[in-house]
Protein backbone atom coordinates (compact mmCIF):
# COMPACT_ATOMS: atom_id res chain seq x y z
CA UNK A 1 0.00 0.00 0.00
CA UNK A 2 1.37 3.43 -0.91
CA UNK A 3 1.61 6.18 1.69
CA UNK A 4 -1.14 8.15 -0.04
CA UNK A 5 -3.68 5.37 -0.06
CA UNK A 6 -2.81 4.49 3.54
CA UNK A 7 -3.50 8.09 4.57
CA UNK A 8 -6.79 7.91 2.67
CA UNK A 9 -7.74 4.67 4.37
CA UNK A 10 -6.74 6.15 7.70
CA UNK A 11 -8.94 9.18 7.11
CA UNK A 12 -11.85 7.01 6.03
CA UNK A 13 -11.50 5.00 9.23
CA UNK A 14 -11.53 8.21 11.29
CA UNK A 15 -14.58 9.49 9.41
CA UNK A 16 -16.40 6.24 10.07
CA UNK A 17 -15.44 6.45 13.73
CA UNK A 18 -16.74 10.01 13.96
CA UNK A 19 -20.00 8.97 12.31
CA UNK A 20 -20.51 6.10 14.75
CA UNK A 21 -19.70 8.23 17.81
CA UNK A 22 -21.99 11.00 16.53
CA UNK A 23 -24.85 8.54 16.14
CA UNK A 24 -24.31 7.17 19.65
CA UNK A 25 -24.16 10.70 21.08
CA UNK A 26 -27.40 11.71 19.36
CA UNK A 27 -29.28 8.70 20.73
CA UNK A 28 -27.72 9.16 24.19
CA UNK A 29 -28.72 12.83 24.31
CA UNK A 30 -32.18 12.47 22.85
CA UNK A 31 -33.66 9.46 24.69
CA UNK A 32 -34.73 11.11 28.01
CA UNK A 33 -35.92 14.22 26.16
CA UNK A 34 -37.78 12.14 23.60
CA UNK A 35 -39.44 10.31 26.47
CA UNK A 36 -40.54 13.65 27.93
CA UNK A 37 -42.14 14.75 24.66
CA UNK A 38 -43.60 11.30 23.94
CA UNK A 39 -45.39 11.09 27.29
CA UNK A 40 -46.60 14.69 27.11
CA UNK A 41 -48.35 13.91 23.83
CA UNK A 42 -50.14 10.85 25.20
CA UNK A 43 -53.74 10.69 26.25
CA UNK A 44 -54.31 9.94 29.92
CA UNK A 45 -55.23 6.31 29.22
CA UNK A 46 -52.28 5.75 26.87
CA UNK A 47 -49.69 6.49 29.54
CA UNK A 48 -49.72 2.84 30.47
CA UNK A 49 -49.01 1.53 27.02
CA UNK A 50 -46.12 -0.53 25.80
CA UNK A 51 -45.39 1.56 22.74
CA UNK A 52 -42.04 3.10 21.86
CA UNK A 53 -43.45 5.52 19.31
CA UNK A 54 -46.71 7.33 20.03
CA UNK A 55 -49.69 5.61 18.48
CA UNK A 56 -51.93 8.63 18.84
CA UNK A 57 -50.70 12.11 19.61
CA UNK A 58 -52.74 14.75 21.33
CA UNK A 59 -52.08 18.17 22.80
CA UNK A 60 -54.65 17.57 25.55
CA UNK A 61 -52.01 17.46 28.29
CA UNK A 62 -50.66 20.84 27.22
CA UNK A 63 -54.19 22.26 27.17
CA UNK A 64 -54.73 20.90 30.67
CA UNK A 65 -51.55 22.53 31.91
CA UNK A 66 -52.38 25.73 30.07
CA UNK A 67 -55.90 25.98 31.54
CA UNK A 68 -54.79 24.62 34.93
CA UNK A 69 -57.65 22.11 34.71
CA UNK A 70 -56.09 19.39 36.85
CA UNK A 71 -55.81 19.66 40.60
CA UNK A 72 -52.02 19.35 40.76
CA UNK A 73 -51.76 22.04 38.10
CA UNK A 74 -54.37 24.31 39.65
CA UNK A 75 -51.82 27.07 40.26
CA UNK A 76 -49.36 26.29 37.47
CA UNK A 77 -49.13 29.85 36.14
CA UNK A 78 -48.91 31.21 39.66
CA UNK A 79 -45.92 28.89 40.20
CA UNK A 80 -44.39 30.10 36.94
CA UNK A 81 -44.85 33.68 38.15
CA UNK A 82 -43.19 32.85 41.49
CA UNK A 83 -40.30 31.18 39.67
CA UNK A 84 -39.92 34.29 37.50
CA UNK A 85 -40.16 36.65 40.45
CA UNK A 86 -37.53 34.71 42.40
CA UNK A 87 -35.28 34.34 39.35
CA UNK A 88 -35.36 38.02 38.38
CA UNK A 89 -34.82 39.17 41.96
CA UNK A 90 -31.92 36.75 42.46
CA UNK A 91 -30.32 37.92 39.20
CA UNK A 92 -30.68 41.59 40.17
CA UNK A 93 -29.36 41.16 43.72
CA UNK A 94 -26.48 38.96 42.57
CA UNK A 95 -25.44 41.59 40.04
CA UNK A 96 -25.77 44.42 42.57
CA UNK A 97 -23.88 42.71 45.39
CA UNK A 98 -21.35 41.07 43.07
CA UNK A 99 -20.37 44.27 41.25
CA UNK A 100 -20.19 46.33 44.45
CA UNK A 101 -17.93 43.72 46.04
CA UNK A 102 -15.64 43.25 43.06
CA UNK A 103 -15.43 47.04 42.67
CA UNK A 104 -14.35 47.40 46.29
CA UNK A 105 -11.81 44.60 46.04
CA UNK A 106 -10.11 45.46 42.78
CA UNK A 107 -10.85 49.15 42.08
CA UNK A 108 -11.00 50.71 45.54
CA UNK A 109 -8.29 48.35 46.69
CA UNK A 110 -9.30 48.12 50.30
CA UNK A 111 -6.77 46.32 52.46
CA UNK A 112 -9.27 43.74 53.60
CA UNK A 113 -10.08 42.71 50.03
CA UNK A 114 -8.44 39.32 50.49
CA UNK A 115 -10.93 38.54 53.26
CA UNK A 116 -13.84 39.13 50.91
CA UNK A 117 -12.18 36.99 48.25
CA UNK A 118 -11.57 34.15 50.67
CA UNK A 119 -15.10 34.39 52.03
CA UNK A 120 -16.41 34.01 48.50
CA UNK A 121 -14.07 31.10 47.78
CA UNK A 122 -15.14 29.33 50.98
CA UNK A 123 -18.83 29.77 50.15
CA UNK A 124 -18.21 28.46 46.65
CA UNK A 125 -16.83 25.21 48.04
CA UNK A 126 -19.69 24.38 50.40
CA UNK A 127 -22.04 21.86 48.79
CA UNK A 128 -25.31 23.79 48.71
CA UNK A 129 -27.49 20.99 50.05
CA UNK A 130 -25.32 20.57 53.17
CA UNK A 131 -26.65 23.80 54.65
CA UNK A 132 -30.32 23.02 54.04
CA UNK A 133 -30.99 21.83 57.59
CA UNK A 134 -29.59 24.87 59.47
CA UNK A 135 -31.12 27.19 56.85
CA UNK A 136 -34.55 25.79 57.55
CA UNK A 137 -34.38 26.70 61.25
CA UNK A 138 -32.64 30.00 60.62
CA UNK A 139 -35.25 31.20 58.16
CA UNK A 140 -37.82 30.48 60.84
CA UNK A 141 -35.86 32.71 63.24
CA UNK A 142 -35.64 35.45 60.62
CA UNK A 143 -39.43 35.23 60.28
CA UNK A 144 -39.19 34.13 56.65
CA UNK A 145 -41.15 30.88 56.87
CA UNK A 146 -42.98 30.17 53.60
CA UNK A 147 -41.66 33.41 52.17
CA UNK A 148 -40.02 33.59 48.70
CA UNK A 149 -37.52 36.03 50.21
CA UNK A 150 -35.94 33.10 52.10
CA UNK A 151 -35.29 31.24 48.85
CA UNK A 152 -34.01 34.45 47.25
CA UNK A 153 -31.57 34.95 50.13
CA UNK A 154 -30.20 31.41 49.79
CA UNK A 155 -29.80 31.59 46.04
CA UNK A 156 -28.13 35.00 46.14
CA UNK A 157 -25.74 33.63 48.76
CA UNK A 158 -24.69 30.77 46.52
CA UNK A 159 -24.64 32.75 43.26
CA UNK A 160 -22.58 35.77 44.43
CA UNK A 161 -19.19 34.04 44.95
CA UNK A 162 -19.02 32.98 41.33
CA UNK A 163 -20.22 36.44 40.27
CA UNK A 164 -17.39 38.03 42.26
CA UNK A 165 -14.74 35.80 40.63
CA UNK A 166 -15.97 36.55 37.15
CA UNK A 167 -16.34 40.29 37.77
CA UNK A 168 -12.83 40.48 39.21
CA UNK A 169 -11.43 38.60 36.27
CA UNK A 170 -13.34 40.63 33.71
CA UNK A 171 -12.69 43.92 35.50
CA UNK A 172 -8.95 43.31 35.28
CA UNK A 173 -9.22 44.21 31.59
CA UNK A 174 -10.57 47.70 32.37
CA UNK A 175 -7.56 50.04 32.68
CA UNK A 176 -7.07 51.60 36.11
CA UNK A 177 -6.03 54.84 34.38
CA UNK A 178 -9.72 55.46 33.66
CA UNK A 179 -10.53 55.54 37.37
CA UNK A 180 -7.53 57.68 38.15
CA UNK A 181 -8.39 60.19 35.45
CA UNK A 182 -11.96 60.43 36.74
CA UNK A 183 -10.66 60.77 40.26
CA UNK A 184 -8.42 63.70 39.28
CA UNK A 185 -11.50 65.30 37.72
CA UNK A 186 -13.13 65.03 41.14
CA UNK A 187 -15.43 62.03 40.60
CA UNK A 188 -16.56 60.25 43.77
CA UNK A 189 -16.43 56.44 44.09
CA UNK A 190 -20.17 56.03 43.35
CA UNK A 191 -19.79 58.14 40.22
CA UNK A 192 -16.88 56.01 39.06
CA UNK A 193 -18.88 52.88 39.86
CA UNK A 194 -22.00 53.91 37.94
CA UNK A 195 -20.47 55.92 35.08
CA UNK A 196 -17.29 53.99 34.31
CA UNK A 197 -17.22 50.56 35.95
CA UNK A 198 -20.76 49.31 35.32
CA UNK A 199 -21.04 50.33 31.63
CA UNK A 200 -17.70 48.69 30.83
CA UNK A 201 -18.74 45.55 32.68
CA UNK A 202 -21.90 45.09 30.57
CA UNK A 203 -20.92 41.77 28.89
CA UNK A 204 -20.03 40.21 32.25
CA UNK A 205 -23.30 41.51 33.70
CA UNK A 206 -25.28 39.74 30.98
CA UNK A 207 -23.42 36.49 31.55
CA UNK A 208 -23.75 36.54 35.34
CA UNK A 209 -27.36 37.73 35.23
CA UNK A 210 -28.16 34.73 33.05
CA UNK A 211 -26.20 32.43 35.34
CA UNK A 212 -28.04 33.63 38.46
CA UNK A 213 -31.43 33.48 36.74
CA UNK A 214 -30.86 29.90 35.57
CA UNK A 215 -29.45 28.84 38.94
CA UNK A 216 -32.57 29.96 40.76
CA UNK A 217 -34.96 28.77 38.05
CA UNK A 218 -33.51 25.25 38.33
CA UNK A 219 -33.17 25.15 42.11
CA UNK A 220 -35.35 22.58 43.86
CA UNK A 221 -34.25 21.61 47.38
CA UNK A 222 -34.42 25.00 49.10
CA UNK A 223 -37.66 25.99 47.40
CA UNK A 224 -39.10 22.64 48.49
CA UNK A 225 -38.03 23.06 52.12
CA UNK A 226 -38.60 26.77 52.61
CA UNK A 227 -41.88 27.26 50.74
CA UNK A 228 -44.99 25.38 51.72
CA UNK A 229 -48.25 27.05 50.69
CA UNK A 230 -49.58 26.33 47.21
CA UNK A 231 -49.51 29.99 46.29
CA UNK A 232 -45.81 30.38 47.12
CA UNK A 233 -44.14 27.30 45.65
CA UNK A 234 -42.06 27.33 42.47
CA UNK A 235 -42.61 25.10 39.43
CA UNK A 236 -40.00 22.41 40.27
CA UNK A 237 -41.61 21.97 43.69
CA UNK A 238 -45.01 21.70 42.01
CA UNK A 239 -43.64 19.06 39.62
CA UNK A 240 -42.16 17.16 42.54
CA UNK A 241 -45.60 16.99 44.16
CA UNK A 242 -46.86 14.84 41.28
CA UNK A 243 -44.59 12.05 42.42
CA UNK A 244 -46.27 11.87 45.82
CA UNK A 245 -49.77 11.47 44.44
CA UNK A 246 -51.29 8.06 43.92
CA UNK A 247 -52.58 8.88 40.49
CA UNK A 248 -50.06 8.82 37.70
CA UNK A 249 -50.85 11.73 35.40
CA UNK A 250 -47.48 11.42 33.69
CA UNK A 251 -48.71 13.18 30.55
CA UNK A 252 -49.73 16.29 32.53
CA UNK A 253 -46.49 16.20 34.49
CA UNK A 254 -44.38 16.02 31.33
CA UNK A 255 -46.39 18.72 29.54
CA UNK A 256 -45.95 21.07 32.52
CA UNK A 257 -42.27 20.13 32.71
CA UNK A 258 -41.77 21.02 29.06
CA UNK A 259 -43.45 24.42 29.46
CA UNK A 260 -41.23 25.05 32.47
CA UNK A 261 -38.09 24.00 30.57
CA UNK A 262 -38.70 26.31 27.61
CA UNK A 263 -37.74 29.73 29.10
CA UNK A 264 -34.30 28.65 30.35
CA UNK A 265 -33.62 26.88 27.06
CA UNK A 266 -34.55 30.02 25.12
CA UNK A 267 -32.36 32.14 27.40
CA UNK A 268 -29.55 29.64 27.22
CA UNK A 269 -29.48 29.36 23.45
CA UNK A 270 -29.81 33.15 23.05
CA UNK A 271 -26.88 33.95 25.32
CA UNK A 272 -24.91 30.82 24.48
CA UNK A 273 -22.06 32.72 22.81
CA UNK A 274 -21.69 35.15 25.70
CA UNK A 275 -21.80 32.32 28.19
CA UNK A 276 -19.37 30.09 26.30
CA UNK A 277 -16.82 32.75 25.46
CA UNK A 278 -14.76 31.68 28.44
CA UNK A 279 -16.62 34.13 30.61
CA UNK A 280 -19.08 31.84 32.31
CA UNK A 281 -20.50 28.41 32.03
CA UNK A 282 -23.65 29.10 33.99
CA UNK A 283 -26.08 27.07 36.03
CA UNK A 284 -23.72 24.57 37.55
CA UNK A 285 -25.11 24.18 40.98
CA UNK A 286 -28.61 23.65 39.60
CA UNK B 1 -18.84 28.66 36.45
CA UNK B 2 -15.97 28.75 34.12
CA UNK B 3 -12.53 27.34 34.22
CA UNK B 4 -9.93 28.75 31.94
CA UNK B 5 -6.30 27.84 31.68
CA UNK B 6 -4.02 30.81 31.68
CA UNK B 7 -0.48 31.37 32.78
CA UNK B 8 -1.08 34.42 34.91
CA UNK B 9 -3.71 34.14 37.56
CA UNK B 10 -5.94 37.18 37.60
CA UNK B 11 -8.33 35.69 40.11
CA UNK B 12 -6.07 35.23 43.09
CA UNK B 13 -2.63 36.79 42.94
CA UNK B 14 -3.32 40.49 42.23
CA UNK B 15 -4.85 40.91 45.65
CA UNK B 16 -1.46 40.22 47.11
CA UNK B 17 0.87 41.64 44.49
CA UNK B 18 -0.88 44.99 44.10
CA UNK B 19 -1.01 45.68 47.78
CA UNK B 20 2.48 47.17 47.74
CA UNK B 21 1.61 50.00 45.37
CA UNK B 22 -1.83 50.44 46.82
CA UNK B 23 -2.42 54.02 48.00
CA UNK B 24 -4.06 54.46 51.35
CA UNK B 25 -7.74 55.16 51.09
CA UNK B 26 -8.51 58.64 52.36
CA UNK B 27 -11.45 59.58 54.63
CA UNK B 28 -14.53 59.70 52.41
CA UNK B 29 -13.24 56.96 50.10
CA UNK B 30 -12.75 54.66 53.05
CA UNK B 31 -16.36 55.13 54.04
CA UNK B 32 -17.51 54.45 50.50
CA UNK B 33 -15.40 51.29 50.34
CA UNK B 34 -16.90 50.17 53.62
CA UNK B 35 -20.41 50.91 52.35
CA UNK B 36 -19.80 49.01 49.10
CA UNK B 37 -18.41 45.98 50.91
CA UNK B 38 -21.23 45.87 53.47
CA UNK B 39 -23.89 44.04 51.39
CA UNK B 40 -21.66 41.05 50.70
CA UNK B 41 -20.26 41.01 54.22
CA UNK B 42 -23.85 41.02 55.53
CA UNK B 43 -24.85 38.15 53.21
CA UNK B 44 -21.78 36.20 54.27
CA UNK B 45 -22.44 36.62 57.99
CA UNK B 46 -26.20 36.10 57.88
CA UNK B 47 -26.37 33.30 55.33
CA UNK B 48 -23.00 31.53 55.41
CA UNK B 49 -21.27 31.90 58.76
CA UNK B 50 -24.43 31.73 60.85
CA UNK B 51 -25.88 28.61 59.12
CA UNK B 52 -22.46 26.91 59.11
CA UNK B 53 -22.02 27.63 62.82
CA UNK B 54 -25.57 26.64 63.59
CA UNK B 55 -25.20 23.46 61.57
CA UNK B 56 -21.99 22.51 63.38
CA UNK B 57 -23.72 23.16 66.69
CA UNK B 58 -26.74 21.07 65.65
CA UNK B 59 -24.44 18.25 64.65
CA UNK B 60 -22.23 18.40 67.74
CA UNK B 61 -24.25 16.05 69.93
CA UNK B 62 -22.43 12.68 70.25
CA UNK B 63 -25.79 10.96 70.83
CA UNK B 64 -26.80 11.76 67.23
CA UNK B 65 -23.72 9.97 65.96
CA UNK B 66 -24.42 6.91 68.10
CA UNK B 67 -27.93 6.86 66.69
CA UNK B 68 -26.54 7.34 63.19
CA UNK B 69 -24.03 4.50 63.44
CA UNK B 70 -26.77 2.23 64.72
CA UNK B 71 -28.90 2.96 61.65
CA UNK B 72 -28.45 0.17 59.07
CA UNK B 73 -29.12 2.63 56.23
CA UNK B 74 -26.08 4.73 57.14
CA UNK B 75 -23.28 2.30 56.09
CA UNK B 76 -25.00 1.65 52.79
CA UNK B 77 -25.38 5.41 52.24
CA UNK B 78 -21.62 5.83 52.81
CA UNK B 79 -20.82 3.06 50.33
CA UNK B 80 -23.30 4.49 47.82
CA UNK B 81 -21.81 7.96 48.18
CA UNK B 82 -18.30 6.64 47.53
CA UNK B 83 -19.39 4.57 44.54
CA UNK B 84 -21.38 7.51 43.21
CA UNK B 85 -18.44 9.89 43.54
CA UNK B 86 -15.80 7.53 42.16
CA UNK B 87 -17.77 6.11 39.26
CA UNK B 88 -19.96 9.03 38.20
CA UNK B 89 -17.31 11.75 38.47
CA UNK B 90 -14.46 9.83 36.88
CA UNK B 91 -16.45 8.19 34.12
CA UNK B 92 -18.03 11.53 33.28
CA UNK B 93 -14.74 13.42 33.18
CA UNK B 94 -12.91 10.80 31.11
CA UNK B 95 -15.76 10.80 28.60
CA UNK B 96 -15.81 14.60 28.62
CA UNK B 97 -12.07 14.77 27.98
CA UNK B 98 -12.32 12.37 25.05
CA UNK B 99 -15.43 14.02 23.61
CA UNK B 100 -13.85 17.47 23.81
CA UNK B 101 -11.33 16.09 21.29
CA UNK B 102 -14.17 15.12 18.97
CA UNK B 103 -15.63 18.62 19.12
CA UNK B 104 -12.25 20.14 18.22
CA UNK B 105 -12.86 18.84 14.69
CA UNK B 106 -13.77 21.52 12.21
CA UNK B 107 -16.92 21.74 10.14
CA UNK B 108 -20.58 22.61 10.32
CA UNK B 109 -21.60 19.09 11.39
CA UNK B 110 -19.59 19.34 14.61
CA UNK B 111 -21.12 22.74 15.43
CA UNK B 112 -24.62 21.35 14.93
CA UNK B 113 -23.83 18.23 16.93
CA UNK B 114 -22.48 20.39 19.77
CA UNK B 115 -25.71 22.44 19.84
CA UNK B 116 -27.70 19.24 20.21
CA UNK B 117 -25.23 17.70 22.64
CA UNK B 118 -25.54 20.54 25.17
CA UNK B 119 -29.33 20.09 25.44
CA UNK B 120 -29.18 18.05 28.69
CA UNK B 121 -27.37 20.94 30.30
CA UNK B 122 -29.75 23.60 28.96
CA UNK B 123 -32.86 21.71 30.08
CA UNK B 124 -33.54 22.12 33.84
CA UNK B 125 -32.57 19.08 35.88
CA UNK B 126 -35.86 18.21 37.58
CA UNK B 127 -37.89 17.55 34.38
CA UNK B 128 -35.06 15.45 32.97
CA UNK B 129 -34.66 13.38 36.13
CA UNK B 130 -38.41 12.83 36.36
CA UNK B 131 -38.42 11.75 32.73
CA UNK B 132 -35.54 9.34 33.35
CA UNK B 133 -37.38 7.94 36.38
CA UNK B 134 -40.48 7.18 34.31
CA UNK B 135 -38.45 6.03 31.31
CA UNK B 136 -36.84 3.36 33.52
CA UNK B 137 -40.12 2.08 34.95
CA UNK B 138 -39.86 -1.67 34.48
CA UNK B 139 -43.45 -2.13 33.35
CA UNK B 140 -44.37 0.97 31.37
CA UNK B 141 -41.07 2.74 30.75
CA UNK B 142 -39.71 3.61 27.33
CA UNK B 143 -36.53 1.57 27.77
CA UNK B 144 -38.21 -1.71 28.62
CA UNK B 145 -40.84 -1.09 25.94
CA UNK B 146 -38.00 -0.74 23.44
CA UNK B 147 -36.31 -3.89 24.76
CA UNK B 148 -39.58 -5.76 24.34
CA UNK B 149 -40.03 -4.47 20.78
CA UNK B 150 -36.49 -5.39 19.81
CA UNK B 151 -35.89 -8.65 21.63
CA UNK B 152 -39.34 -9.85 22.74
CA UNK B 153 -38.07 -10.16 26.28
CA UNK B 154 -38.70 -8.38 29.56
CA UNK B 155 -36.09 -5.76 30.40
CA UNK B 156 -34.40 -5.58 33.80
CA UNK B 157 -36.21 -3.99 36.78
CA UNK B 158 -34.07 -0.84 36.63
CA UNK B 159 -35.29 0.89 39.76
CA UNK B 160 -36.36 -2.16 41.78
CA UNK B 161 -32.87 -3.56 42.20
CA UNK B 162 -30.38 -1.62 44.29
CA UNK B 163 -27.36 -2.08 42.00
CA UNK B 164 -29.33 -1.18 38.91
CA UNK B 165 -31.01 1.73 40.69
CA UNK B 166 -27.67 3.21 41.77
CA UNK B 167 -26.37 2.69 38.23
CA UNK B 168 -29.42 4.54 36.94
CA UNK B 169 -28.67 7.47 39.24
CA UNK B 170 -25.08 7.50 37.98
CA UNK B 171 -26.35 7.37 34.40
CA UNK B 172 -28.65 10.35 35.07
CA UNK B 173 -25.80 12.34 36.63
CA UNK B 174 -23.49 11.67 33.69
CA UNK B 175 -26.24 12.45 31.17
CA UNK B 176 -26.98 15.79 32.82
CA UNK B 177 -23.43 17.02 33.41
CA UNK B 178 -21.37 15.52 30.56
CA UNK B 179 -22.00 18.50 28.21
CA UNK B 180 -20.87 21.04 30.79
CA UNK B 181 -17.51 19.38 31.46
CA UNK B 182 -16.99 18.66 27.77
CA UNK B 183 -17.27 22.39 27.09
CA UNK B 184 -14.82 23.16 29.90
CA UNK B 185 -12.30 20.74 28.40
CA UNK B 186 -13.04 22.06 24.92
CA UNK B 187 -12.04 25.53 26.14
CA UNK B 188 -8.93 24.00 27.73
CA UNK B 189 -7.96 22.30 24.47
CA UNK B 190 -8.50 25.49 22.48
CA UNK B 191 -5.96 27.24 24.71
CA UNK B 192 -3.23 24.81 23.57
CA UNK B 193 -1.16 26.41 20.79
CA UNK B 194 -1.78 24.70 17.44
CA UNK B 195 1.87 24.71 16.40
CA UNK B 196 2.68 22.16 19.11
CA UNK B 197 0.49 19.68 17.27
CA UNK B 198 1.82 20.70 13.88
CA UNK B 199 5.39 20.16 15.03
CA UNK B 200 4.47 16.76 16.47
CA UNK B 201 2.76 15.81 13.25
CA UNK B 202 5.86 16.72 11.25
CA UNK B 203 7.83 14.44 13.56
CA UNK B 204 5.41 11.66 12.73
CA UNK B 205 3.69 11.39 16.10
CA UNK B 206 0.50 9.35 16.02
CA UNK B 207 -2.85 10.61 17.32
CA UNK B 208 -2.45 8.66 20.51
CA UNK B 209 1.07 9.83 21.21
CA UNK B 210 0.01 13.44 20.50
CA UNK B 211 -2.70 13.03 23.12
CA UNK B 212 -0.34 11.44 25.65
CA UNK B 213 2.58 13.82 25.11
CA UNK B 214 0.86 17.14 24.35
CA UNK B 215 -2.82 17.28 25.26
CA UNK B 216 -2.78 15.45 28.54
CA UNK B 217 0.28 17.06 30.17
CA UNK B 218 -1.06 20.51 29.29
CA UNK B 219 -4.55 19.73 30.53
CA UNK B 220 -3.51 17.75 33.61
CA UNK B 221 -3.92 20.51 36.17
CA UNK B 222 -7.24 21.62 34.66
CA UNK B 223 -8.38 18.01 34.73
CA UNK B 224 -7.36 17.65 38.37
CA UNK B 225 -9.18 20.83 39.44
CA UNK B 226 -12.27 19.68 37.56
CA UNK B 227 -12.15 16.31 39.31
CA UNK B 228 -12.00 18.02 42.72
CA UNK B 229 -14.77 20.51 41.96
CA UNK B 230 -16.99 17.90 40.39
CA UNK B 231 -16.48 15.59 43.38
CA UNK B 232 -17.42 18.36 45.82
CA UNK B 233 -20.56 19.18 43.86
CA UNK B 234 -21.52 15.54 43.41
CA UNK B 235 -21.14 15.08 47.16
CA UNK B 236 -23.87 17.69 47.61
CA UNK B 237 -26.00 16.38 44.76
CA UNK B 238 -29.53 15.83 46.00
CA UNK B 239 -31.73 16.01 42.91
CA UNK B 240 -30.50 13.11 40.81
CA UNK B 241 -30.87 10.62 43.65
CA UNK B 242 -34.14 12.11 44.91
CA UNK B 243 -35.85 12.04 41.53
CA UNK B 244 -34.34 9.05 39.73
CA UNK B 245 -34.34 6.37 42.43
CA UNK B 246 -35.86 8.29 45.34
CA UNK B 247 -33.35 6.49 47.58
CA UNK B 248 -35.16 3.25 46.91
CA UNK B 249 -35.72 0.38 46.62
CA UNK B 250 -36.03 0.01 50.40
CA UNK B 251 -33.69 2.95 51.16
CA UNK B 252 -30.82 1.08 49.48
CA UNK B 253 -29.64 3.90 47.18
CA UNK B 254 -29.51 6.83 49.57
CA UNK B 255 -26.39 8.98 49.54
CA UNK B 256 -25.36 11.20 52.46
CA UNK B 257 -27.01 14.32 50.98
CA UNK B 258 -30.41 12.66 50.58
CA UNK B 259 -30.19 10.65 53.80
CA UNK B 260 -29.42 13.84 55.72
CA UNK B 261 -32.55 15.53 54.38
CA UNK B 262 -34.60 12.40 55.07
CA UNK B 263 -33.38 12.13 58.65
CA UNK B 264 -33.91 15.83 59.31
CA UNK B 265 -37.30 16.35 57.69
CA UNK B 266 -39.05 13.03 57.05
CA UNK B 267 -37.98 11.60 60.39
CA UNK B 268 -38.13 15.05 61.99
CA UNK B 269 -34.70 14.83 63.61
CA UNK B 270 -32.55 17.83 62.52
CA UNK B 271 -29.64 16.83 64.80
CA UNK B 272 -29.51 13.36 63.23
CA UNK B 273 -29.79 14.89 59.75
CA UNK B 274 -26.94 17.27 60.45
CA UNK B 275 -24.82 14.43 61.86
CA UNK B 276 -25.44 12.52 58.62
CA UNK B 277 -24.31 15.44 56.49
CA UNK B 278 -21.32 16.22 58.72
CA UNK B 279 -20.09 12.64 58.43
CA UNK B 280 -18.99 13.69 54.93
CA UNK B 281 -16.55 16.23 56.37
CA UNK B 282 -13.55 13.83 56.54
CA UNK B 283 -13.93 13.58 52.78
CA UNK B 284 -14.96 17.17 52.04
CA UNK B 285 -12.22 18.97 53.98
CA UNK B 286 -9.25 17.28 52.22
CA UNK B 287 -10.95 17.92 48.87
CA UNK B 288 -11.37 21.62 49.68
CA UNK B 289 -7.76 21.93 50.89
CA UNK B 290 -6.43 20.20 47.77
CA UNK B 291 -8.56 22.42 45.58
CA UNK B 292 -7.49 25.63 47.34
CA UNK B 293 -3.85 24.62 47.00
CA UNK B 294 -4.29 23.81 43.34
CA UNK B 295 -6.03 27.12 42.65
CA UNK B 296 -3.34 29.11 44.47
CA UNK B 297 -0.72 27.56 42.22
CA UNK B 298 -2.42 29.63 39.60
CA UNK B 299 -2.33 27.37 36.58
CA UNK B 300 -6.10 27.14 36.56
CA UNK B 301 -8.43 29.93 37.52
CA UNK B 302 -12.05 29.90 38.37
Amino acid sequence: MSAGSRARADRRLVDAGVAVISAVLIVWTIVPLYNMVRVSLQDKDDVFSSSVFPTTSTLKAFQTAFHESYWLLANFWGQMATSFYIGITVAFLTLAIGTLTSFTISRMRIRQGWMLTNAALLTYMIPMSFLAIPFYSIMGKYGLTDNPLAVIAVEVTFATPYAIFIFKQYGASIPHELDEAARIDGASPPQIFFRIYLPLMAPALVAIGTYALLLSWNEYLYAFLLLSSDSNITVPVGLGKFLNSDEAPWNYLMAAAIIYALPPMAIYYTFRRKMNSGLTMGGVKG
Amino acid sequence: MALTTTIDNAALTPVVSRRTRRPRLAGADRLWALAFATPYAAVFFAFVLYPVGYGLWLGSDPASYLQLFADPVFPSAIVNTLIYLLVAVNLKLVLALLLSGLFMRKGRWMKTLLLLFILPWAVPGIPSFISIHWMLNSQWGLINNAIWELFQTDGPPWLDNSTLALSSVIYAHIWKWLPFWTIIFLAGRMAIPRDLYEAAEVDGASRISRFIHITFPLMASLYFVCTLLSTIWALGDFNSVRFVSGGGPALSTHVLATLGIRNAFELGNPALGMATVLSALPLLIPLVILLMRQLKKGEVEL
